[in-house]
C-alpha cells in the first residue's frame, strides 16, 4: 500500500459539528461555557490567564468532566452529566495540539507521530507507515529519526500537529500553538499552520491569549474571562467594538463604559467626564449603559487648550507614561477619562513631552463609537 | 585548609588499601575455593535482593509519589525508615518477625515447615530490607518529578493506562530506576549488620564478601586486603556507572 492511500482522507469519524453546554470545575474555578463549533470552522477562544481555556481544552479533550451539561461530537455524545455519560481522553475521537507540545522526549519525531497508532494496536512496522503519511503531508519526513530536542520551535510545532492528526480525530484542539515561540518564527508558522488548518474538515477550537493569532486564524471568536463567555463575534466585531477592558486592552481601543444620557449621543462616562458620538450615526436607547470606543491614534493631543471648537470632545489630562512602539510613541494620559494616545516621535519631540505634564485631548465626534454594552 | 583535611581523611584509606595489598599473592588469595563463594554469594544475593525491591519497590515506589491517602507522610517515614536504621538492628527487628519464634516466622514454620534465619534466602531478605529503600526513594523522586503532562498527552493519543505507564511513565524514568537499582545492589553488596544478624555466617550459604572480610582479617589480613580490593573495584565501577547521574550534578542539583 503506497503512502498516499493511507493518507487521512476520508476520515473514520465523518466531520460532525462540536456542541458543548457545560459547567466543569476544577477545584474552586468554574467555567460556565455555551458554544458549538462547525466543520471546518476555527472558533478562536480568547481569554486571558486564569479565565478557563486550559479547563474548557480539558473538558473537551476528556481530561476532566463535566459538572453539569453535556458535550457532543456530531451524533456522538462524549460527556453527559445527567446521564453519566464519558468517553474518557484515550478512547475520545479528539486531537489535542499541547502548549509546549509535550512530544515525548525519549522517542524520536516518527514514533512521537506513531504513538497513537502504536496504541490502537497496529505493529510497530504499521504504525511507523502510518506516521510517515502525516510526516509528509508536513514535511517533516527529514526530520522523522530526530529527537524532540534536536526540533527548532517551528518544528516542533508541526510535529505536535502531525502526533494530533495521526489520531484520525473528529475535533482537533491547538493550546495556543504559537507561544512557545520565539516572534520570528511565529509569524512563519502562523501562515503554515493555517495551511494545514484549512485542510482538516472538522470543527477546531484554537485558544490563544494573542490578538495577532486570534485576528488571522479563526473564522470566529469566543472570549472568556472568570470561566464566562463575555463576548462572540468575528474577529472584526471583536477587535472594532470590545466588550471589556480586556479585549480592548489586547487590541489597542481605549473603552469607556458609560451611560448615554441624550439622543445627541452625549455618554456620561462611569469613571467621570463625558464624550459625545456624531448625532446621526445609530445609537442604543437614550437611558441604557453603553460601552464608548476611540482608537489611540484618533484622539490629538496639544500642550495648550484648543480654541477653534470644531471637536466636540476636548478634555485636560496629565501625561503619566511614553511608550515606543513600533513607529510611532503612545502617551498614557491620566484624566477624565484616562487614554492612550498614539502620537509621532516627531511630535512627542517638537511638544517636549514628559511625564508630569498637562495636556489637552481632543477627539472628533465621528471617532467615538457608541455601542450597547 | 579544612577541605584538604577532609580531603586526605576520605582518600588516605583506600590508598593505604591499594598500597598494603599483597599484589603478587592476589590470585592465590583470590582463587581459594572459599574466597570464590563468598563473592559468587554475595554477587547472587545482591541480586535476587534487587530484583525483589525492583518488583515490590516500584509499586511502593509509584504509591507514594502518585496515591492521595492519610498517613502517607507516615507510610514514607516508615519504608525508609531502614536507610537510618543501623543495620543490626534491623538484622534483630528481621528475627523477630521472621525468625522461628518470630511474629510471622512460627507460622512459616508451624504450616510450611520453612525458616528464614541462616538461610542463603535468609541473606537475600536482610538485603533486602536494608536496600530497597534506596530504590525506593530515588524511584519516588523520579515518580514525583516526572511530568504528568506526557502522560495526560499519552491519553489523548488513545494510550490506555497500561499502555501509558509502559511506553511513557517507565522510560521517562528509566535513568532513575538504573540509578536506583544501582545504588540497591550496591547496599547489598557491601550489607553486613543486617546479614549476619539474620543469617549468620556459614561460608557457601551465608557467608557473603563483607563478612568474609571480616572475618579473614584475624586469621589471615592478606586475604582481608585482597577481598577488601575486590569490593573496592566494585565500588568503583559502581561511581563509573552512576557518573552522569551523581557526579555531575553538582551544578544542576
Amino acid at each position: 500500500m503506497s503512502v498516499a492511500e493511507e493518507l487521512p482522507a476520508g476520515a473514520a469519524h465523518p466531520p460532525g459539528a462540536l456542541q458543548m453546554d457545560g459547567v466543569v470545575r476544577r477545584g474552586t474555578f468554574t467555567l460556565e461555557i455555551t458554544l458549538t463549533v462547525a466543520p471546518g470552522e476555527v472558533l478562536g477562544v480568547l481569554g486571558p490567564n486564569g479565565a478557563g481555556k486550559t479547563t474548557l481544552l480539558r473538558a473537551l479533550s476528556g481530561l476532566t468532566a463535566v459538572a453539569e451539561g453535556s458535550i457532543r461530537l456530531g451524533g456522538t455524545v462524549l460527556d453527559d452529566a445527567a446521564t453519566g455519560t464519558f468517553v474518557p481522553a484515550e478512547l475520545r475521537p479528539v486531537g489535542l495540539v499541547f502548549q509546549n507540545y509535550r512530544l515525548f522526549p525519549h522517542l524520536g519525531v516518527r514514533d512521537n507521530v506513531a504513538f497513537a497508532s502504536r496504541s490502537r494496536g497496529f505493529s510497530r512496522r504499521q504504525a511507523r507507515r502510518r506516521a510517515d503519511a502525516y510526516l509528509a503531508q508536513l514535511d517533516l519526513m527529514a526530520l522523522a529519526s530526530r529527537k524532540p530536542a534536536q526540533l527548532s520551535g517551528g518544528q516542533a510545532q508541526r510535529v505536535a500537529l502531525a502526533r494530533a492528526l495521526a489520531t484520525d480525530p473528529g475535533l482537533l484542539l491547538l493550546d495556543e500553538p504559537l507561544s512557545a515561540l520565539d516572534a520570528r518564527t511565529r509569524l512563519d508558522v502562523r501562515a503554515e499552520l493555517r495551511r494545514h488548518l484549512a485542510t482538516f474538515s472538522g470543527p477546531i477550537l484554537l485558544v490563544t491569549h494573542d490578538p495577532l493569532e486570534a485576528m488571522v486564524m479563526t473564522d470566529r471568536l469566543l472570549v472568556i474571562e472568570d470561566g464566562r463567555v463575555v463576548q462572540q463575534g468575528t474577529p472584526a466585531e471583536v477587535a472594532q467594538r470590545p466588550a471589556t477592558q480586556y479585549v480592548a486592552r489586547l487590541v489597542g481601543l481605549n473603552l469607556y463604559p458609560g451611560t448615554l444620557i441624550s439622543a445627541d449621543g452625549t455618554v456620561r462616562l462611569h469613571a467621570g467626564g463625558a464624550l459625545t458620538a456624531a448625532p446621526d450615526t445609530p445609537l442604543p436607547a437614550t437611558g441604557t449603559d453603553v460601552l464608548v470606543a476611540v482608537r489611540p491614534s484618533a484622539i490629538a493631543l496639544q500642550t495648550e487648550r484648543p480654541h477653534h471648537a470644531s471637536p466636540r470632545n476636548v478634555w485636560a489630562g496629565t501625561v503619566i507614561g511614553l511608550e515606543m512602539l513600533a513607529d510611532r510613541v503612545r502617551a498614557r494620559i491620566d484624566g477624565q477619562p484616562d487614554a492612550l494616545v498614539d502620537l509621532t516621535a516627531a511630535a512627542v519631540a517638537e511638544l517636549q513631552l514628559r511625564p508630569g505634564q498637562q495636556v489637552w485631548l481632543s477627539a472628533k465626534a465621528t471617532e467615538v463609537d457608541v455601542y450597547a454594552g | 585548609m579544612p577541605a584538604l583535611v577532609a580531603i586526605a581523611f576520605l582518600t588516605l584509606p583506600l590508598i593505604g588499601l591499594v598500597v598494603r595489598a599483597p599484589w603478587r599473592s592476589l590470585d592465590r588469595v583470590l582463587a581459594e575455593s572459599q574466597v570464590v563463594e563468598a563473592l559468587r554469594l554475595s554477587l547472587v544475593c545482591a541480586s535476587a535482593a534487587t530484583v525483589l525491591s525492583l518488583i515490590f519497590g516500584v509499586p511502593l515506589a509509584w504509591v507514594l509519589a502518585r496515591a492521595h491517602f492519610r498517613g502517607r507522610g507516615l507510610l514514607r517515614a516508615l519504608v525508609t525508615l531502614p536507610l537510618v536504621l543501623p543495620p543490626v538492628v534491623g538484622g534483630v527487628a528481621l528475627l523477630l518477625a521472621f525468625g522461628r519464634k518470630g511474629l510471622v516466622g512460627e507460622y512459616l514454620d508451624v504450616w510450611f515447615g520453612f525458616t528464614l534465619p541462616f538461610t542463603t534466602v535468609g541473606v537475600v531478605v536482610a538485603e533486602t530490607f536494608v536496600a530497597m529503600p534506596f530504590l525506593v526513594i530515588t524511584v519516588e523522586g523520579a515518580f514525583r518529578t516526572a511530568d504528568r503532562d506526557y502522560e495526560e498527552a499519552a491519553a489523548t493519543l488513545g494510550a490506555s493506562r497500561l499502555t501509558v505507564f509502559r511506553r511513557v511513565t517507565l522510560p521517562l524514568i528509566g535513568p532513575s530506576l538504573v540509578a536506583g537499582s544501582v545504588l540497591c545492589w550496591a547496599r547489598a553488596l557491601g550489607e553486613f549488620g543486617a546479614t549476619i544478624t539474620f543469617a549468620g555466617n556459614f561460608p557457601g550459604r551465608t557467608q557473603t564478601m563483607p563478612i568474609a572480610v571480616y572475618l579473614a582479617l584475624e586469621n589471615d589480613p592478606k586475604a582481608a586486603i585482597a577481598l577488601s580490593l575486590v569490593l573496592l573495584a566494585v565500588s568503583i565501577a559502581v561511581l563509573v556507572a552512576l557518573r552522569d547521574k551523581w557526579l555531575n550534578t553538582g551544578s544542576v542539583a
